[in-house]
């Protein structure tokens, strides 16, 4: 055995820790190895993945320590060779799996703050030529190019600008902001002092939605480990409080201030009233994590990725009833059927894939007969669909798509912030009359309402929460018509059956 | 310290120059409800009459955000994902044999979205979470905290 020399690398990330990477790397060390914890690596299905010289051990239980130790365990050979981390092309996530997440040497040695250095050289204007060059949009979802948002903060007058970072990552089916906050704080805070030197603010906010809370101990850390290198510029972390809405900008601006998480109505644009009535960047984390790599390699060097009018590169997020389950970083363009069938294996229950949701839970329900389309924001949006924050999640063929339509109202519902009427009374609404045709009642009559419905949520809402619920709503009805017309009530019985 | 001296504490500690006193509610509620398991009539009087702020304001802050309780939670709880990453990976399956192994005992709270979406079904714990849940595991560890 030879302990002394190897390291043993184990991710301490929220995902490896909830299928047992804390007992697993105490396991390493009491039989005498040395163990460093990093990232992941995103392959979440092997997780817990060991890593030793570069050699991967999938979904290792304390009980494999000695066979792992000795070379006679069974391996996925070179974790960089293995297809899923190899066909990917990641720049936001290039040091994952390799580096230790809190380590300023790691960091520094993997090219972190190189884009700060370089940015500190440059005038305010040309770092935002820069992000300008390299067709960074939005990763929110809303897909609006970066380099304008800043340049409209940039050139707005006042005393005091922020920059806001919106960590508060409520979608399900994603988890890039989470991995990045977990595995590579600094880059996030890099991109946000680099943010700050283009629009002249030196104060920054993460805030990150409480349900993560290794992320929100992470970011408290690192906040506080790089806070010379980062200075005069200042980063505080503020911690959401279970509501949804406050994804959306301006309710997310309101609960800093100390609000309620109303959404505000636009304009004023944030970027020229936004936190406390001072012009302000906010962005999405994974627009602020593509900024070091930006500054680094340039505004061109990004831009060479991508198709169309999306450029660079997306985390991608495969999740759900997977196989292959976790985060893929891969230029623009990549058909959502590779994504869905080839990289992600199809199911995890090994039935046939129905329908991938895509964008979170104000994402459309894409059929398998769209699985063709490209990875690429107006691609998406010429078949009523969205990229959002890039998150897959997948469903096999046992899936109730009239109840999944119910859950998006439900959804709606639960997470309104109540401030305007087509988002709080017409999800409650929605509901009852997704009840009355799942229980076959007036079902044609009902749909037609749901369709009115929709229509008014959709133009009517202030935020995306209501006007975007209706996608998951109409798609869901549109491509799978069955589930709501002709209810099989066999069918139903028989997935009770299964599920019991 | 009596429990007036420790608000009073709490949130003198997150006062800040560079902000308006207001945004310094958020952070102070989250320390009470941790502190304390809630945020209750007297800690509104209190922070309110410290920030500058009607009880009014603070009230609809504290109602607003789920997080916040006004009175002491009596049950230990399980915050269950039940959004549609885990509803795909069979989340519902395991919901109600859960709500009978708890029986009044553990409160099987839903939550949209641990972050864990590739390998749910996905639940937390105080800090701790847990992922690839099957009935006994989920079972498990409603008794662990019973």
């Amino acid at each position: 055995m030879n302990t002394q020399k190897s390291i043993v690398r184990i991710s301490d990330d929220a995902l490896a820790l909830a299928l047992g990477a804390d007992k697993l790397a105490a396991a390493f060390e009491k039989a005498g190895a040395s163990v460093e914890r990093v990232s992941s690596w995103g392959m979440h299905w092997l997780e817990p993945l060991v890593e030793i010289d570069g050699i991967g051990y999938g979904n290792a239980v304390p009980g494999d320590v000695a066979a792992i130790l000795a070379g006679t365990a069974p391996s996925i050979g070179r974790i960089e060779e293995h297809p899923f981390i190899a066909g990917q092309q990641r720049l936001t996530f290039a040091r994952a799996g390799k580096t230790r997440p809190l380590s300023l040497e790691d960091y520094a040695a993997t090219g972190g703050w190189v884009g700060l250095e370089k940015a500190k050289q440059m005038a305010a204007d040309e770092i935002v030529q820069e992000v300008t060059a390299s067709g960074l949009r939005g990763r929110g979802g809303a897909g609006f190019p970066a380099g304008i948002k800043w340049d409209t903060v940039r050139k707005a007058r006042s005393d005091q600008k922020y920059i806001v970072c919106n960590a508060d990552e409520g979608d399900s089916g994603t988890f890039a902001d989470r991995m990045v906050m977990e595995g590579d704080p600094y880059m996030l805070i890099e991109g946000m002092a680099i943010a700050g030197l283009a629009v002249g603010a030196d104060k920054g906010y993460v805030y990150i939605r409480s349900e993560y809370p290794h992320a929100i101990a992470k970011m408290h850390a690192a906040a506080r480990h790089c806070a010379h290198i980062i200075a005069p510029f200042s980063v505080e972390i503020r911690v959401g409080a279970g509501a949804y809405v406050c994804g959306e900008e301006t309710s997310l601006l309101n609960s800093i201030e100390g609000r309620r998480g109303e959404v505000r109505a636009k304009p004023p644009l944030p970027a020229l009233k936004g936190l406390f009535g001072k012009p302000t960047v906010i962005n999405n984390l994974l627009t602020l994590a593509a900024i070091p790599w930006i500054m680094n390699k340039g505004g061109k060097a990004y831009a060479d990725y991508g198709m169309g009018r999306s450029r660079g590169t997306i985390p991608v997020q495969i999740a759900g009833n997977v196989k292959y389950g976790g985060l893929y970083e891969t230029a623009f363009g990549i058909p959502l059927g590779d994504l869905v069938e080839t990289i992600g294996g199809g199911t995890a229950s090994g039935r046939p894939v129905r329908a991938a949701q895509v964008g979170g839970p104000l994402g459309a329900y894409v059929p398998v007969e769209q699985f063709h389309l490209p990875f690429d924001y107006e691609a998406f949006a010429a078949v009523d669909a969205l990229i959002g924050h890039a998150g897959i999640t997948v469903f096999d063929d046992s899936v109730d798509m009239a109840k999944m339509a119910r859950f998006a109202l439900e959804f709606c519902a639960a997470e309104s912030c109540g401030k305007c009427t087509p988002c709080r009374l017409g999800s409650t609404r929605g509901v009852e009359v997704m009840d009355q045709i799942i229980a076959g009642r007036e079902v044609e009559k009902n749909l037609g309402l749901i369709e009115d419905l929709s229509d008014t949520m959709k133009f009517g809402s202030l935020c995306a929460l209501g006007g975007f619920t209706p996608y998951p709503v109409m798609s869901a009805i549109k491509y799978f018509p069955e589930d709501f017309k002709h209810r099989d009530f066999t069918r139903e019985t028989e997935r009770a059956g299964e599920d019991a | 310290m009596t429990q007036e001296g420790g608000i009073a504490e709490i949130i003198v500690r997150h006062r800040d120059a560079k902000t308006p006193a207001r945004g310094a509610l958020l952070p102070i509620l989250h320390d009470l409800q941790a502190e304390y398991g809630h945020v209750s009539e007297d800690m509104v009087r209190q922070i309110a009459a410290t920030l500058n702020l009607t009880r009014a304001e603070v009230h609809g802050v504290v109602s607003f955000y789920h997080d916040f309780h006004k009175a002491p939670h009596p049950l230990p709880a399980i915050k269950l994902c039940r959004a549609e990453a885990c509803k795909a990976r069979g989340v519902e399956a395991l919901v109600e044999e859960a709500e009978r192994v708890a029986a009044g005992r553990v409160e099987i709270e839903t939550v949209y979205c641990l972050g864990l979406c590739s390998v749910g079904p996905s639940a937390m714990v105080g800090h701790d979470v847990h992922a690839a849940l099957t009935q006994e595991k989920l079972n498990a560890l409603i008794e662990e905290a019973a």
